[in-house]
């Protein structure tokens, strides 16, 4: 018997798993208002209203979770939900007299009621020991320890603007560009195992992935390898997935940096990436107390020092970085003035001078 | 009976706290008696806290697919197996949600349902990528999990130097800022090039989101390689009673402060009767003045999307946004469509052919320059591609006339 082949049917079409009042009344929604912390409430053309309940997940569920949640969807909301790329889980209800009831009871299994508006939402998530091949922590264990510390602000909406904040296990940065953004940050060159190379790696590719050419082939104890020129390299782990002998992890030497001011929205200023501001943090399972730390006093500076609707980077962008240093308390070092492409785009061409 | 549980002593540090825990998730499945992954996750837990005492990752890469797909499993062999030989296999699949991430409860119930037969029973909603992410699972049972999600009407997302998984915001499903008609975008986007998806030959990674409005809740400009942004392009609608309603409730120095002085093009300006006035040509549909005054300010009706090409992280060259390189155009008609499908078709296929091998949208624009993209995948230049003209005199520009000519050819079409 021929083998099975994949029917190629793509993205499905979204309709027939939607909540009826949106798809009723697509593209027809005149405005929204957001009632509490964690409802929003749309309104339409035709009139029709629909409340949506958010609530924080752990993103990584059991199927007990899910089915759990769908028994909330099922008794509270008409049996539909969505998700946020954030993993929050909204539930959609048609009848004002629902909201409190569902929030009730989503607060009593469990699930925090907010994310929305100027609040600090869940933080986009990415997979690390859990799961990932090159991770240098886990992003759920931080996820999870920074948002029980952080639940109060998941609640209420009492920050300047919406903080969006993200995680990452490597340089790659696959949770990308946040408010406060949570990575890695290798500080030691990879170390090799001259052994497996050969076997293991397609050395050019190896030498090519490296963005400052600091790899070269080299025959090590007799058989075919790669070294690196220590002095040039960057510690980026470029050279970690394709090549999994080449090491960068490390318990001791792989930290935790804080990079703050990235955003994705076009809302006043253009885009823009986040920013180094703290390095040299320890990766300390199974809390992160030190990361915690440092997160939580930037956005306690944030919320007393910044104005309505400023995310964290109009805010130091109108207080300029030697203030945002001085409130915040956190050392500026040599390694924050950046070297790289570009970088003179970020040095200061003028005689503007903060006092 | 079930494995014995491992010591966790890490782990269980992350079951108190506000926060819903996934190790209290994890710790149900590995209690869950008679569950074909009970084993699994049990050794999954010991091998997770042996990672949280020695701070290093144990999964390693591989091959594990499908018949008939090249990508879309994310293989994961332990490299400790020997202590947590249950879990020795942990693959996920990534398989494509519904654009929006709608779901019903029977559908996700029936995502639990194959789950729960043939892999670990945790899912993740979603990957960064925007994939459902099966998680874990046994070689053996990737094709007949894979099956049955397929027979549900689910396909495989994308994995490896391929068009990836692609995202799109609620929407026009329920935000009045909406803009374009996001799923339908997204769906024809990557639903024609499901070829260069499930048969891994680009260069690198090509990735589709789509946002309704700029406010970019997609993250479609740091993120994409294509980004297609809903915007308007005729005048944004001021509902003046409402605007007396926001200043009677919140004052006239909020609205100063928090509306008028943050217009990025000071193309706002309030007037002594408490209307507002705004000056359209100057506007740049930031979206900060409507996402502040939901009630009274609203997009235009003269909707289309905008599109830049180029965004991504960090390696290899530095940080890219995408760039322009269609400032405005009307998804209308089915032409309309079809018109912005010959653009991403062009766009990968001139990928396919130009860029490196590991090198992204935007790292081969940087290398060849975007006139040389822009020509090569058939568009004209536009003054809004750009924040300002070339300040390097060091060009060579033989024919200058013609170009110049061009241009007055089409102002004056």
């Amino acid at each position: 018997m021929p083998p099975r082949m994949p029917i190629e049917s793509g993205v499905p079409d979204p309709f027939q798993y939607m909540h009826p009042t949106l798809a009723r009344n697509y593209g027809a929604w005149k405005y929204h208002e957001r009632p509490r912390p964690g409802v929003l409430c749309h309104t339409a053309d035709s009139g029709e209203k629909v409340w949506t309940i958010r609530a924080g997940t752990q993103r990584q569920m059991d199927v007990y979770t899910i089915r759990k949640l769908c028994t909330i969807a099922d008794d509270f909301a008409d049996g539909y939900v969505r998700f946020t790329i954030r993993s929050n889980i909204e539930f959609m209800i048609t009848d004002e007299s629902r909201v409190q009831p569902l929030v009730d009871k989503l607060v009593s299994e469990g699930f925090p009621v907010g994310g929305t508006g100027p609040s600090v939402t869940m933080i986009s998530h990415t997979q690390g020991w859990l799961h990932c091949d090159i991770p240098g922590t886990d992003a759920s264990g931080v996820v999870k320890s920074l948002m029980d510390e952080l639940h109060e602000e998941f609640i209420n909406e009492n920050m300047p603007n919406r903080v969006h904040m993200t995680t990452s296990c490597c340089q790659i940065n696959c949770g990308g560009q946040g408010d406060i953004a949570i990575n890695i940050q290798h500080t030691k060159p990879p170390k090799i195992n001259h052994n497996l190379v050969a076997n293991v790696c397609e050395r050019p590719t190896v030498v090519a992935r490296c963005p400052v050419a600091a790899i070269r082939p080299a025959v090590v104890n007799g058989k075919p390898s790669l070294e690196v020129d220590e002095k040039k390299c960057v510690c980026c782990g470029a050279c970690f997935p394709p090549c999994p002998p080449m090491q960068i992890n490390d318990p001791e030497h792989s930290k935790i940096a804080i990079w703050v001011g990235g955003n994705q929205s076009n809302a006043r200023s253009k885009p823009t990436f986040h920013k180094l501001v703290a390095a040299g943090l320890p990766n300390n399972p199974p809390r992160w107390p030190e990361v915690a730390a440092v997160v939580k006093n930037i956005l306690r500076v944030y919320k007393e020092d910044a104005k309505d609707w400023e995310r964290i980077g109009d805010w130091v962008e109108r207080i300029g970085w030697p203030r945002f240093f001085e409130l915040t308390e956190l050392p500026f070092t040599k390694y924050h003035v950046d070297n790289w492409r570009g970088a003179r785009n970020s040095l200061n061409a003028s005689a503007h001078i903060h006092f | 009976m079930g494995k014995p549980m491992h010591n966790t002593p890490m782990l269980d540090e992350l079951e108190s706290g506000p926060w819903p825990s996934f190790i209290t998730g994890i710790k149900r499945l590995a209690k869950d008696e008679g569950k074909p992954y009970q084993n699994m996750m049990v050794d999954l837990l010991g091998q997770l806290e042996h990672s949280y005492n020695t701070r290093k990752g144990y999964w390693k890469g591989g091959t594990v697919g499908v018949i008939g797909y090249g990508g879309g499993v994310i293989p994961r062999f332990s490299e400790v197996a020997k202590n947590y030989p249950e879990s020795k296999e942990f693959h996920t699949l990534r398989i494509m949600p519904p654009p929006g991430m709608h779901y019903n409860t029977k559908l996700l119930r029936d995502f639990c349902d194959v789950w729960e037969k043939y892999g670990s029973g945790l899912i993740a909603l979603h990957g960064q990528s925007g994939d459902i992410m099966l998680q874990g699972t046994t070689t053996d049972n990737i094709q007949p999990c894979f099956d049955e999600l397929n027979e549900m009407g689910f396909d495989m997302g994308g994995a490896g130097p391929a068009v990836r998984t692609g995202m799109s915001c609620v929407g026009a499903a329920r935000c009045e800022q909406s803009c374009a008609n996001e799923q339908k975008v997204l769906r024809m986007l990557v639903n024609t090039y499901i070829d260069d998806m499930h048969r891994p030959a680009l260069p690198y990674k090509f990735k589709f989101k789509v946002s309704g409005c700029p406010n970019d809740c997609m993250q479609s400009i740091t993120r994409a390689d294509m980004a297609v942004i809903g915007t308007w392009r005729d005048d944004m609608k001021v509902n003046q009673a409402e605007v007396k309603t926001f200043i009677a409730d919140k004052g006239r120095k909020y609205v100063v402060d928090n509306v008028v002085s943050r217009c990025p093009t000071n193309a706002l300006s309030l007037n002594d009767d408490d209307t507002l006035d705004v000056d359209n040509r100057s506007c740049v549909r930031c979206m900060h003045c409507i996402n502040v005054m939901t009630k009274a300010l609203a997009t235009g009706d003269d909707k289309g999307v905008t599109v830049l090409i180029g965004g991504k992280r960090t390696l290899k060259i530095g940080d890219l946004m995408g760039t322009v390189i269609v400032p405005f155009m009307k998804l209308d008609t089915e032409e309309d469509y079809e018109q912005l499908n010959e653009i991403a078709g062009n766009t990968i296929d001139f990928f396919a052919e130009n860029a490196l091998e590991h090198e992204r949208t935007g790292e081969m624009i940087e290398r060849i320059g975007l006139v040389n993209f822009i020509e090569g995948i058939g568009l004209e230049v536009d003054p809004n591609m750009i924040s300002q003209p070339r300040q390097s005199s060091y060009i060579r520009m033989d024919d200058w006339d013609e170009e110049a000519k061009k241009w007055q050819d089409r102002k004056a079409a």
